[in-house]
This record gives C-alpha cells, sequence and structure tokens, in this order.
C-alpha cells in the first residue's frame, strides 16, 4: 500500500507552503505519527507526520508547494527492513563474507556527512554545521554548505600567536539568506497596514504604583492558587478590554463599505520569536481572569519560542498589545495588525519624577501609546480610550467595580 | 626598511607557491631566492630536468628495443648525450622562466640573495656584498633540502657525485655504482642503464624503493632487472677510494662478507636533508628537530610568533607537491583561513619505465595498523590497451577496508601510472568504496580501465577481464 504525503490545508487563507526541511531521508523507514518534515506557512510552521508505517520516497525535495500537492509517499512496510538500519552506523560484516560489497544505497554508510575537501574548510570557516550532504552516500557537497545559513556567532578570524597585526584585508563578507515565508508575510502585512490606514498614535502615561503594590501583596498566594506568576500583561488586558467596550470603534474591522464591530474582545499578543514576531490571539479575553489570562499567555510565549503555534491561535483578534518594554523600549509608535483598527503599545517603567499633591515625588511610570486607524475612529475616541484605560491601572479597583 | 606582510624564504615549488597565494589574497609579498632562477631544487635540479632526461632516455630505449615490434626499421639509433643535456637544459630555462612570469603578473618583489633571519621579524638578504633588509609581517620558511652526504663516501664532484652532478655527466659512463634504491636512485639508475651503462644499486634495506608497498619494489626490481641492472640489498657502504678514472667501494653485506665494487662513477642517493644553511635560526631562537627539520605545529607555526615553515625544510615526505600544498595552507591560515592538507591524499610517483605511483596505505601499514583489508589486483597484462601499445608490464592493486569497502590504499606500477594515480588520489579525498570505482564508467581502451578492473577485484573478486 502506498500512501501519498499531502500538503495540508493549514488556515483559511494559506494557499501555499514552504517545505523547508525533511526530518527523513529518501528510504527511510517511518513509524506512523512520526514527524517527517516541516512546512512553514505565511502564519506558522508545522510538522507533518507519517500516517502509516513505512518506506518513505521523497518526491519534492524543498520549496513551495501548494496546499494539496503530494511531496511523497510512504510504502506500508510493517517490519523495518533489515539492511536499512535507520540510527546506527552500517554493522561490520562478519569475516565469513569477505566477498559481499558493503551496501551504497540509500542507508547510512561510512561516507554519510563525509565533507569534500572544498567543503571542509569552508565549514571551518563559517561554523556551519551540515547535518546530512546531498553527495553519494550523504558525503557533504560544497554547494550543502554554501546553502546551509550560517550560525548567528560571529566566525572568529584566526589570530596568529603573538601581538603582530594579522592581515585581513578583504576577508570581509556580506551573507544572502532567502527570506522566510513569516519574514515576506510581515513584511507584506506591515507595508498594506501603512498604506490603507490613515494611522496616528496617541500617547499617555501611567503611574503603575497602584499595579505594582498590588502585584507586590499578592504575588505569592496569587503563584501557590493559580501556577502561574501575577504579571502586567493581566492588568492591561482586561483594563484594554473594558476600554474597547465602551469604545468599540478601537474593537473593529473595516470591511468595503461597513465596519465590523465585535461585542467580544479577541486579544492578540505580540511575541517575539527567533523567526520573527507572532501574534497570537486570547479568544473572549474580556470573559477571562487574571489568572486564565497570565496563563494563555505563558503558554503562547513557550510554543511561539518553539514555533510549535497553530495557524488557527493566530486568527481573528480583534485588537492587539505588544510590549516593546520588554526590550528596553521607552517609546514607540505600533503599526495596526490588520484588519484590526488598533493597537496598544506598552513600553518599560522607569522611576521619574512625578508632581503628587504639590510635591515632586519619584514614581514608576510607562508611556502608553494607541495608534489607530483615524478613518473610523476620531481622535477624541483614541484619546479618552487610553485615557480609560490609564485611568483604570491608576486605580485597579475600577477594574472590579467596572468605572 | 620596506615593509612586507608577507616574505617568502625559497623560490622552490612550496616558496613560489605561496607567494602567489599571497599575492592572490591581496598580500603585499616578497621572494628571497637565493638562485638567479626560481623553481628551487625540483625545477633546477630535480623533477623536471630528471623527467626531461628520462624522457629523452626511454626513447633512445624504445627506438632501441620496440620499433622493430611495431615495425618500424631504423639503423641502429646512437644516444647524442650532448643533445639531451642541450635539450633537458633548454626545458628548465623555459620552465624557471615560467615562475618569472607569475612573479611578475602577480606583482610579487623578487630578492636575490641569501635570506637571513633577523629579530623582530626582519629578513636581511645578503647578495654578494650587497646588505639588503626587509621587514615581513609573515615570514614563512622554505628553503628546502640538499643531497644528503654519506661520511665514508664523502663527495668530490668528480668520481664519487650527487643527484645534481648526474644530471651534468660529461660522458655516458660506462658503468656507475648507485647507494641507495630510493626514488632518486632507480630514476637515475635508469636515465643511465638505458643509454648503456652498467649500472649497479646498493641498498641498505631488502628491496627498491622501500618505503612504498613491498609488492612495488619487488616489480620494480624485475622490470630493472630486465634492463640490465643489477643489485645489492641488505648492503652497506663502508668506504670508497676514488681514482683518476674510477671509483672503488667497500660494502659489507648481511652475511657480513665483504663486497667489493668498482665504477666509473659512484653516484650517493641515500636521501635529501633539510636545508638551513645562513638562515640565522639560532640567532631568532626558531627551534629545529634532532635531524635539523625545523619544529612546526598544525598550522606551519614555528615556536617563534610570525615565522612559518612548509615544505622539505618540515617534517614529511619530501615531495614538491606537499611543499605546494602546505605553502597555500600556510598563506590561507595566515589570512584567517582554515585550509589543511590531507596528508593521507598525498601521492607518491616514481619516475622509471614502467612508472610506479601509489596513494594511501601500503598493505604492510594496514597489516602493522591490524586493519582487515581486501585487496584486488589487476595486471596491464589484461588491457587491449596496454597490448596495442607493448607495455603490458604492471599491475594495479586496490586495498579497500574488508567491512565498508572504502579505498584505503591504491599503487600502481605500469605504463603511465604517474597520471593515473590522480582518480585514486580523488577517491581517497572522497572515501570512495571499490564499488563506486567500479561503477565509474572508465573509457575504452584505455590504461585507467586496470584500475577500475581493480577495483572491482577488490569489490568482491568480480574482475570482468581476467
Amino acid at each position: 500500500m502506498k500512501k501519498d504525503i499531502i500538503v495540508p490545508a493549514a488556515g483559511e487563507s494559506v494557499k501555499e507552503a514552504d517545505l523547508v526541511n525533511w526530518y527523513k531521508s529518501n528510504g527511510d523507514y517511518v513509524n506512523r505519527d512520526e514527524a517527517i518534515c516541516e512546512l512553514e506557512t505565511e502564519k506558522a510552521t508545522l510538522d507533518l507526520t507519517a500516517e502509516i508505517d513505512g518506506i518513505l520516497t521523497i518526491s519534492v525535495e524543498g520549496g513551495t508547494v501548494k496546499v494539496g500537492d503530494s511531496v511523497g509517499f510512504i510504502t506500508a512496510s510493517d517490519a523495518k527492513p533489515a539492511a536499512a538500519p535507520v540510527a546506527a552506523p552500517a554493522a561490520p560484516l562478519s569475516n565469513s563474507a569477505p566477498s559481499v560489497p558493503a551496501t551504497n544505497g540509500g542507508s547510512s554508510t561510512y561516507a554519510q556527512g563525509h565533507a569534500s575537501p572544498a567543503a571542509a574548510k569552508l565549514m571551518a570557516e563559517t561554523g556551519v554545521a551540515v547535518a546530512s550532504g546531498t553527495g553519494k552516500d550523504g558525503r557533504i557537497t560544497k554547494s550543502d554548505v554554501q546553502n546551509t545559513p550560517a550560525p548567528i556567532k560571529a566566525t572568529d578570524v584566526q589570530q596568529t600567536a603573538g601581538a603582530q597585526p594579522v592581515v585581513a584585508l578583504g576577508f570581509r563578507s556580506e551573507r544572502r539568506e532567502k527570506m522566510t515565508r513569516l519574514r515576506k508575510t510581515i513584511m507584506n502585512r506591515l507595508i498594506e497596514s501603512q498604506q490603507t490606514t490613515a494611522s496616528l498614535t496617541t500617547f499617555n502615561e501611567v503611574d503603575m504604583t497602584a499595579v505594582m503594590d498590588i502585584r507586590k501583596k499578592y504575588k505569592d498566594a496569587f503563584k501557590e492558587k493559580y501556577q502561574v506568576g501575577l504579571g502586567f500583561m493581566s492588568f492591561f488586558t482586561k483594563a484594554a478590554c473594558n476600554a474597547l467596550m465602551e469604545f468599540p470603534a478601537l474593537n473593529a474591522y473595516v470591511e468595503g463599505e461597513e465596519i465590523v464591530f465585535h461585542d467580544y474582545c479577541d486579544m492578540g499578543i505580540a511575541v517575539s520569536t527567533p523567526k520573527g514576531l507572532v501574534v497570537p490571539v486570547i479568544k473572549n479575553a474580556d470573559q477571562l481572569n487574571f489568572h486564565q489570562i497570565e496563563s494563555a499567555i505563558i503558554d503562547f510565549a513557550k510554543r511561539a519560542q518553539a514555533g510549535k503555534l497553530t495557524i488557527q491561535e493566530m486568527e481573528g483578534g480583534t485588537f492587539t498589545i505588544t510590549n516593546g518594554g520588554t526590550f528596553g523600549s521607552m517609546l514607540s509608535t505600533p503599526i495596526i495588525n490588520r484588519p484590526q483598527s488598533a493597537i496598544l503599545g506598552m513600553h518599560n517603567i522607569v522611576q521619574r519624577p512625578m508632581v503628587v499633591n504639590g510635591e515632586i515625588v519619584a514614581r514608576p511610570i510607562m508611556y502608553l501609546a494607541v495608534t489607530y486607524d483615524h478613518r473610523i475612529i476620531d481622535g477624541a475616541e483614541a484619546v479618552r480610550f487610553l485615557v480609560r484605560i490609564k485611568e483604570q491601572l491608576e486605580d485597579p479597583t475600577r477594574l472590579l467595580v467596572g468605572m | 626598511m620596506e615593509s612586507f606582510d608577507l616574505v617568502v624564504i625559497g623560490g622552490g615549488p612550496g616558496g613560489y607557491v605561496a607567494a602567489v597565494r599571497g599575492a592572490q589574497l591581496g598580500l603585499k609579498t616578497a621572494l628571497v631566492e637565493l638562485r638567479s632562477t626560481l623553481g628551487g631544487t625540483c625545477l633546477n635540479v630535480g623533477c623536471i630536468p630528471s623527467k626531461a632526461l628520462l624522457d629523452s632516455t626511454e626513447l633512445f630505449h624504445q627506438a632501441k628495443t620496440k620499433f622493430e615490434v611495431h615495425g618500424i626499421e631504423i639503423s641502429a639509433p646512437k644516444a647524442n648525450w650532448a643533445q639531451m643535456l642541450q635539450r633537458k637544459r633548454e626545458v628548465v630555462v623555459s620552465t624557471t622562466k615560467g615562475i618569472d612570469f607569475l612573479m611578475q603578473k602577480n606583482k610579487i618583489t623578487r630578492l636575490l640573495g641569501i635570506g637571513t633571519l633577523k629579530p623582530n621579524r626582519i629578513v636581511e638578504i645578503k647578495n654578494g656584498t650587497d646588505l639588503t633588509q626587509i621587514e615581513g609581517r609573515n615570514i614563512i620558511i622554505a628553503t628546502g633540502s640538499s643531497v644528503a652526504a654519506l661520511p665514508p663516501v664523502p663527495f668530490d664532484g668528480k668520481r664519487i657525485i650527487s643527484s645534481d652532478d648526474a644530471l651534468e655527466l660529461p660522458e655516458i659512463p660506462k658503468s656507475m655504482v648507485i647507494i641507495g634504491g630510493g626514488v632518486i636512485g632507480v630514476e637515475m639508475g635508469s636515465i643511465y642503464a638505458r643509454l648503456g651503462t652498467k649500472v649497479t644499486i646498493v641498498e641498505f634495506m631488502d628491496g627498491l624503493i622501500p618505503t612504498m608497498d613491498r609488492e612495488l619494489g619487488r616489480a620494480l626490481e624485475k622490470s630493472l632487472r630486465h634492463l640490465g641492472m643489477t643489485f645489492h640489498f641488505g648492503t652497506k657502504v663502508t668506504g670508497a677510494k676514488s681514482g683518476k678514472k674510477s671509483v672503488t667501494l667497500t660494502a659489507e653485506n648481511k652475511k657480513g662478507e665483504a663486497v667489493d665494487l668498482e665504477a666509473d662513477y659512484a653516484l650517493v642517493a641515500i636521501g635529501r636533508v633539510p636545508y638551513t644553511q645562513g638562515l640565522g635560526l639560532a640567532e631568532v631562537g626558531v627551534s629545529v628537530d634532532a635531524r635539523g627539520r625545523i619544529d612546526i605545529d598544525d598550522h606551519y607555526k614555528t615556536n617563534v610568533a610570525g615565522i612559518y615553515a612548509i615544505g622539505d625544510v618540515v617534517r614529511g615526505a619530501m615531495i614538491a607537491h606537499k611543499a605546494s600544498e602546505e605553502g597555500v595552507a600556510c598563506v590561507e591560515q595566515i589570512v584567517g583561513q582554515k585550509s589543511h592538507v590531507n596528508y593521507n591524499a598525498i601521492p607518491g610517483v616514481v619516475y622509471t619505465w614502467p612508472e610506479v605511483a601509489a596513494v594511501g596505505k601500503t598493505e604492510e601499514e594496514l597489516k602493522s595498523a591490524g586493519i582487515a583489508y581486501k585487496k584486488g589486483s589487476a595486471p596491464f597484462k589484461a588491457s587491449g590497451r596496454a597490448r596495442a601499445a607493448e607495455e603490458s608490464e604492471g599491475f594495479i592493486k586496490v586495498l579497500a577496508d574488508q567491512n565498508t569497502d572504502e579505498i584505503l590504499g591504491v599503487h600502481m606500477i605500469g605504463p603511465r601510472a604517474a597520471d593515473m594515480i590522480a582518480e585514486a588520489v580523488v577517491a581517497i579525498e572522497y572515501r570512495a568504496s571499490a564499488e563506486d570505482i567500479g561503477i565509474i564508467s572508465h573509457p575504452h581502451p584505455t590504461f585507467t580501465e586496470t584500475l577500475k578492473e581493480a577495483a572491482l577485484a577488490a569489490t568482491g573478486n568480480r574482475a570482468i577481464h581476467f
């Protein structure tokens, strides 16, 4: 029996994907449910798993594939073929069979990973590690090294002993890398946002004293009760949800000549990952408690780092919060995450001199920014929306009584 | 004082190649050479002139012994030794001029004279009474080697000669004793034996070319016996007496018996020693080992910062192409590249006829290392090309790992072996299996098919043509 490996429909708008990597090689024995290759769509990366046990045949090595395309097939087989050890290197043949040549097929041989002279030199110089070569029997070719991205760590230029100047003229280099699909998507969407909205940013500042006091007071008990820390994000999410209910235009989409209002709040949380920015969505954030929000964010952050967020988790937000403060940003103007109409930017908390009751005192201050689509949101609405958030954070009792 | 990024001392195949590579990499480069012609021993008194004479004498020998069977009738050919020497000199001149052109093309500053190291990476060049000093941010010593002397048989340049002298003998000798059955001994011996000289080789070890696979030495011995050479193995030369027209040698064989030899000339060809005379190693503190070779690490660095050494003057085989590869790797490492020389894949070649060539491990090395191996041999007798050429002496032997089939060594003696070994070098560098070579198409009819046959034989006794 032969089972085709089909590119799945991963999300409503996804029509194509990049086949980034095969975890398995042609001719490998694969087990059912074992991850066999990695696909990257414009929204997420996902692993394809084997649907049956058997021998893998790869027909598409990599590149752009369409939903529904076959990229290979698995030929059903119950048992691993004896002559194709998957993990262990070829066992020595017994001396009693001297005339049997070593296999030179697709399975692992002593030559697997042997680099050609030019490939070995290039690997040593760039620090690139090539997992498996495309040359005969898995040998590493020069192009295998050239096509593998270099590690982020800068290569160290060898210093000769002593302090004599090493002449390293002309050894600067530039590196070209094909953009990942995620990067291309981010690029296109940011440009689209800038070009199709009339975006404008309004700022305010918030005195974080009260929120910090509450966190200090309940930190331990909260952690013990809910197994999750009480962070700032839950306060901001709750405050933003309340304000969005009052100013629904900031929670709306423009669709043609209509404005689509939402009576719920699906809160997008921008998360930075090694591959780029992703925005998982906390569904019905307005209905959740503090600990549910904190748990959701922690879970998203962890899985975003591992590239394990699903397409569904990143679709359909009505508003977004982005926190540049975690990287030390004092003030910035976020870009609206289309088709949404507004985005809240959080920043770092800094002790600043404030005048309170006629006295100058030091207070923990965060600047807030809201970028909004001026086409459907009037300036007064956006400013009042941000003031509502500020009021709730400076006096969190308001979160309780809905003021 | 002029300052350079790279100063290379020695213009042989190690030094001039290093200089060209340095210039290619943008280094301001100077090359210091004592001879007025570049190319070192190899081009001036080694590889190139000896090949010129080997080719001339082989043609002469063919005219004498093979033309008839090919259906070419000529009157008995005569060797014009003066013309052979003249042609050899012309080959040397045109080849060394080629190196001059490379220096100009790469804008390398050539400095004539003896280079001496001074502290603070200064090199002093002495040409007659002229002294010049230059500064080198990096200095490569590539001064090569000179012929090794044998104390009981001191060179006199007349009857007791070195290989340098043997390339410029005033006459074709009637007889010659060659002390040393290594590469130089058998090549020089071949030149003269083909011209009718009675050649006797005295070798301390048990066979010819003793560092190579034993089967090659035995096969070469057979071929050279056909040429009229005689051999004394396991024999040690203990003394010499040089006369006006001949030289008498005393020697002792393994049984302790005295062996007396007399000949027109005695050629001492027991090897070569690192050439470091006048370099000033001691003055700047560069250390050498017990055999006079400059100590280096894996990156050709001596113990003195900024001073490197490559080629015959350091450890390893004294072979031109090994020196060239080291020169390139050394310069590339100086500029920060991670270059590497695979010493297991450096071929060795002997230009006798049949030629001898090898790469990788010998059977003796595999046995003493306890590595289980398979062996496939194919004779040139089974090659149609060889029969057509009337050149069916010799064989090719492929040694492969018993378990993995990886080729570990290739040893050949036969027509054009020196050129054919290149395929085996690629195979070893890429860790090809014997079956790989057995599968790859080889052009028919060529001598190279014999390598394929040997590989098939090693793969599992699968040779097709014998």
